[in-house]
């Protein structure tokens, strides 16, 4: 269908970012060399190499770590709150200042359109760093002392590789500790950017490292003797390998994993509104969001109407070059990502429920993936139960409120729901029920520094953002 | 169809109150979210052209004078006379009075002749008043009518009231089109904008418009937002296609394009006509010529290229 009025192209320049050939680590304040076998990043947009990234060995994450631990002795576990604060809100100075480029930059590695990266991404990650600046020399006052634990290893995801970066690196830092961080394998380079700002801020060396690498990068930090924290944004798969890893140590652990959230949308729901909250809750990021909205309980009386204005506004969704300001959903992360959100598509569709996807073309070079939506799914289906973690939701009904509640329960996992209704008591009423989290009201896929977000069951424990976020980095009155 | 709803004062009430609510904090970020779109080159270009074929050229002052009016209608023809393929705007916009001045002037070029009635803006006076007033100016030569609805009787729940008003307005238009403001800067709520369009569109009005541009705010994003999601709903259950209009505060093409934009997203290419979307405005046409001229030659000039009426 082509419309008169055809948007024409409106790409963000690449001109502001300055990608190198090659990246080492950022170790002790300085970019090295890395002693593995050196790993390419692409474009998923596009499929074109971006950037050769040196891999960490283990000898490699232990001199980070003994950097982090020199720079937690010497300098930064010494210096008061006061001066910390002012490394942090230079920092967040720096990242406003350099938004565009952080956002380019992060839209070309992840493939995430740039409206999200610029307007939700880089934002937030300032607010982080600002924030917990703020907390620093207030230690005292947050109610879990004021003594750091040391040396933090932190191993974060690829769907928001900067803001997860920020989520983890400013409360750290903010409580006094160092730390070594390992950005995901597909999306190293904003966090490698961001170690260039950490220069440029004259962050006193090894108080942050930034170790690139896979699977046994990450092993490496986790498992090292001196570190005394771990933090792990990802997959529940490797959060639980992660908490065997360190059962029995001192380390002390959080986990922020997998989710299958419920969207429930009431029949008096403003129906106009949920719809954007659903398309919200599946549709941003390519539905690369742990805490996604991907199972939508809608209440049967409403069940037709909400699917016709849904497959409506989904058609209007614009799917392609990330760059594009125009771009509501970009591209698929990575060809292995990609390949497991088509086997569990197809898996929807042999059990036997229907799917639908927006009539939009895909273009013929990088990952993409039409939004989809699958109705006639029961609680039996993979596709209600398994994180898909791609832009495919899938649609069950309900009768009554109990109902929804017993549905959005009965899944492994705990990180958010979403309630659509008029009925100021039926969302508390809700809220209490509902074993999530984060529970939304009326909207999806808020967040805010001051909020504090986590899991129950398998979507993880410990909370980071808020107050309660400081917990997680601080020597507690039992440790 | 609406035979049923519109019997009596408590079925319209319970159909209007039925209506699903809007949430004000989602219908705001939705109407943000949209006016984040970046049109450029062609799409611009477009959506200029398509602006100014859109635009009511609008005078409603007590000092209008007949020599004003004629100057507008001109201008309503050929808005830029350095350019003939410049297009007409969709109509010119005055009071009754002035309506056989504006008939005269625009003669059979094309450009429609809407004239405010019903005691605009404030809507305060008897029915047998309003419907004289909506006679003379159709008597008079225009074919559409902007009227006002009693926003006193629809704030008291006196919905049917409101109903029959515009009802009777209408066939007082005989086959002039009618155009309902609702004034929603006075409504306030979206759930009330979202009820007035429903009660407009039963009720007959051709076009629904925001506001009379004499109370503040006047026309939104948000409020348009909720507009058009009600006459696509309305044709999805009719099959009938109704007209929206903001009206006041619409003054550059960057604010323009937003609503084009939105149109464009929430109704569809069908909307995108004069027939079936207006700019209520007076200052937005000359704006518009100077993007345009801008887009043509690549240069900005001055004020002073452009007609003042």
């Amino acid at each position: 269908m082509t419309s008169p009025f055809e948007y024409a192209p409106a790409p963000e320049s690449r001109a502001v970012v300055d990608i190198k050939p090659s990246y080492g680590l950022f170790v002790n304040g300085e970019f090295v060399d890395g002693r593995g076998t050196s790993f390419k990043t692409v474009n998923p947009a596009t499929e074109e190499v971006l950037a050769e990234v040196a891999e960490a060995n283990e000898a490699d994450v232990d001199e980070a770590v003994k950097a982090a631990r020199r720079a937690y002795t010497r300098v930064w576990s010494r210096m008061s709150g006061a001066e910390r604060a002012k490394y942090l809100y230079r920092i967040a100075r720096i990242i406003q200042e350099r938004g565009r480029e952080l956002a380019v930059l992060e839209s070309i590695d992840n493939g995430k359109p740039i409206k999200e990266s610029r307007d939700v991404d880089v934002p937030i990650v300032a607010a982080h760093f600002f924030y917990y600046a703020g907390w620093a020399d207030k230690l005292k006052y947050a109610g879990f002392g004021d003594t750091p634990l040391g040396v933090a290893g932190q191993v974060i995801p690829w769907n928001f590789p900067l803001l997860m970066l920020a989520w983890k690196i400013a409360p750290a830092l903010a409580c006094g500790n160092t730390v070594v961080l390992k950005p995901a394998e597909t999306t190293p380079l904003t966090a490698l950017l961001f170690a260039e700002i950490c220069q440029q801020a004259d962050l006193p060396p090894g108080v942050v490292n930034i170790v690139t690498g896979a699977g046994d990068t990450g092993r490496a930090i986790v498992s090292h003797p001196d570190v005394d924290k771990v933090a792990f944004t990802g997959s529940t798969e490797v959060g639980k390998a992660i908490a065997r890893a360190v059962a029995g140590t001192e380390k002390k652990v959080t986990l922020e994993l997998g989710g299958k959230a419920a969207n429930i949308v009431f029949d008096d729901a403003p129906l106009d509104q949920a719809v954007e909250g659903i398309v919200n809750g599946i549709f941003f990021n390519q539905g690369h969001v742990c805490c996604a909205g991907s199972r939508l309980l809608v209440q049967e009386s409403v069940a037709d109407e909400v699917m016709s204005r849904l497959k409506r506004r989904m058609a209007t969704l614009r799917v392609g070059d990330p760059l594009d300001k125009n771009t509501d959903v970009g591209a698929i992360n990575s060809a292995e990502q990609l390949a497991k959100i088509r086997e569990l598509s197809e898996i929807g569709e042999a059990e036997g429920a229907e799917r639908w996807s927006a009539p939009c073309e895909l273009p013929a070079n990088g990952y993409w993936f039409a939004p989809t939506v699958f109705t006639g799914v029961t609680q039996a289906h993979r596709i209600a139960r398994e994180e898909i973690f791609g832009p495919v939701l899938s649609v069950l009904t309900f009768r009554t409120p109990s109902e929804a509640v017993e549905k959005a329960n009965n899944t492994p996992f705990g990180l958010s729901a979403g309630v659509w209704t008029d009925k100021g008591s039926r969302i508390l009423s809700m809220a209490n029920k509902l074993r999530a989290g984060v529970v939304w009201a009326n909207t999806f896929n808020k967040f805010d520094p001051t909020s504090p977000f986590g899991g129950y069951k398998e979507s993880g424990y410990g909370r980071e953002g808020g107050r309660h976020g400081l917990e997680a980095y601080l020597k507690g009155a039992d440790d | 169809m609406y035979d049923d709803i519109v019997r009596s004062d408590s079925s319209l009430r319970r159909f209007l109150h039925g209506l699903p609510g809007v949430d004000q904090v989602g219908c705001e970020a939705r109407a943000a979210g949209l006016a984040t779109r970046s049109i450029k080159t062609t799409a611009k270009a477009f959506a200029i052209d398509l602006a100014i074929r859109m635009v009511d050229l609008t005078t409603l002052e007590g000092q209008d004078t007949h020599g004003k009016v004629r100057a507008l209608a001109s201008k309503a023809m050929r808005p830029d006379p350095a350019d003939p393929s410049c297009p007409a705007t969709a109509a010119v916009c005055v009071y009754p009075d002035m309506v056989a001045t504006a008939r005269q002037t625009l003669g059979d070029s094309g450009v429609h002749v809407a004239a405010v009635a019903t005691a605009f803006p404030s809507g305060r006076a008897a029915m047998d008043i309003k419907l004289a007033d909506t006679r003379d100016a159709v008597e008079a030569g225009a074919d559409e009518i902007d009227m006002v609805i009693d926003r006193g009787a629809f704030l008291s729940g006196r919905y049917l009231d409101v109903y029959e008003e515009i009802a009777q307005v209408k066939e007082a238009c005989g086959d002039a089109h009618l155009k309902v403001i609702f004034e929603t800067g006075e409504l306030q709520t979206y759930d009330n904008v979202r009820r007035a369009s429903w009660l407009a569109m039963m009720a007959g009005g051709h076009f629904i418009k925001t506001s009379t541009g004499k109370v503040q705010p006047a026309a939104t994003l948000p409020v348009t937002l909720i507009m058009l999601e009600a006459v696509r709903d309305f044709r999805e259950q009719t099959g009938q296609m109704v007209g929206v209009k903001p009206a006041g505060g619409i003054k550059t093409t960057k604010d323009a394009i937003k609503y084009l934009v939105m149109v464009n997203e929430i109704c569809g290419e069908d909307w995108l006509d004069p027939d079936w979307f207006r700019f209520g405005a007076s200052t937005l046409l000359n704006d518009l010529l100077m993007q345009r001229t801008k887009m043509t030659t690549g240069r900005y000039s001055g004020p002073d290229y452009f007609t003042l009426d």
